[in-house]
């Protein structure tokens, strides 16, 4: 049955995707190219190009369009559902043990470690969000010509926006999204 | 944990509601999430604080999964309870479901429409708009509690994140044990 394979194979994903980011990317290519020949690999690097410029993290996406290829709507949900279920039940457990067992020494100690480190991550990911809206590259931009003025100006508005408690989040998005719409009719 | 069980239905509507709306305007997967959940559920709603936020994540880091739906589904959990969770879960899931599906029919012409690539970079500006904002508020308020270890944490993370790409499982390996080893102490919180 097509749904129970779908469904097992993207499990397999969940559980052993770890370490974030693309670090699914092997599993998922081992699992719909290699094993199960769902796709080719010129379609499978299509879903990198798409997960670029679509919202969603590439596991959730590539999950989805192996699905819908695969089985239609209907093996798009049961591929996420799989991908994701994993990942609930362990962030539950985690969650109750961290109640439980949160005041425990050596556990504190471990969060103390992680918490700086989450905002480290947090400024690494605003740095290379940074730089990809204004120069197009994660990296630290070298062709200050290629910046785009439009794109800093809807930046800076927003940011100032959101400063201010003008607007809240989502109308931040949304107001960046119209500005930016507009300001590509006016700078051509 | 499990004291918040008890929320009314505007609180799950509101929760599904925005987080929703995160997931929809959130181009470019993974991390990115994160601050604007942080943004809309601490800084907007004042459903958690500040440090609870960043112990979850520190969790949903170290969890196999990805770190987008997994910080949705423990922030879900802390905030209700088992709805919560599946609340979130479902609003995180949802927009890139639905988009893909349409987007695996029409690849083409996404990939080469002009309109579309400005809507995506207007939707990349607002949310690195945000990202900032959280970053600046967190740096600001770690900055003023004057205490070295934490900093150097936080330099040292975003140095090998950011300029040597090291892999994300060992980073947080390597902050957890300095943690159990060195930051056990009530000052360090």
């Amino acid at each position: 049955m097509i749904y129970w394979e779908l469904f097992i194979s993207f499990c397999w994903v969940g559980v052993f995707c770890v370490g974030g980011g693309y670090a699914s990317v092997p599993l998922i290519q081992h699992q719909v190219i290699e094993l199960h020949h769902w796709l080719t690999m010129p379609e499978f690097l299509d879903i990198f190009a798409i997960s670029q410029m679509t919202p969603g993290p590439i596991g959730i996406n590539a999950a989805t369009f192996v699905g819908t290829k695969v089985a239609g709507i209907g093996g798009a949900i049961t591929a996420t559902v799989g991908f994701v279920l994993p990942s609930f039940i362990i962030m539950i457990i985690l969650a109750k043990l961290l109640a439980r067992y949160g005041d425990l020494g050596a556990i504190r100690g471990i969060l103390n470690g992680l918490r700086p480190a989450v905002i480290g991550l947090i400024a690494s990911a605003g740095v290379m969000f940074f730089t990809l809206a204004i120069w197009n590259t994660q990296k630290i931009p070298t062709n200050l010509a290629s910046t785009d003025l439009a794109g800093l100006l809807v930046l800076a508005a927003a940011f100032i926006a959101v400063r201010k408690k003008i607007f809240g989040v989502i109308q931040t998005l949304i107001a960046a999204w119209l500005l930016n719409l507009l300001l590509s009719f006016i700078i051509k | 944990m499990e004291q918040e069980n008890t929320r009314d239905k505007d609180f799950y509507w509101k929760l599904f509601k925005s987080t929703f709306l995160i997931s929809t305007f959130t181009v470019g997967g993974g991390y990115v999430i994160v601050p604007l959940l942080k943004a809309k559920f601490v800084d907007e709603y004042h459903w958690l604080d500040d440090k609870e936020t960043l112990t979850l994540v520190s969790v949903a880091q170290s969890a196999p999964g990805v770190v987008a739906v997994n910080a949705a589904i423990i922030m879900g959990y802390k905030m209700a309870g088992l709805r919560g969770a599946f609340c979130a879960t479902f609003a995180t899931v949802l927009p890139p479901l639905i988009t893909l599906t349409i987007i695996s029919y029409f690849y083409s012409f996404f990939a080469s429409n002009h309109y579309m690539q400005i809507v995506l970079k207007g939707m990349q500006c607002g949310a690195t708009a945000l990202i900032i904002q959280v970053m600046y508020d967190l740096l600001k308020k770690q900055w003023s509690k004057k205490v070295a270890f934490p900093i150097m944490i936080t330099l040292g993370t975003f140095i090998a994140n950011y300029f040597f790409n090291f892999n994300m499982m060992y980073i947080v390996l390597v902050d957890a044990l300095i943690g159990l080893f060195l930051l056990q102490d009530k000052k360090y919180e």
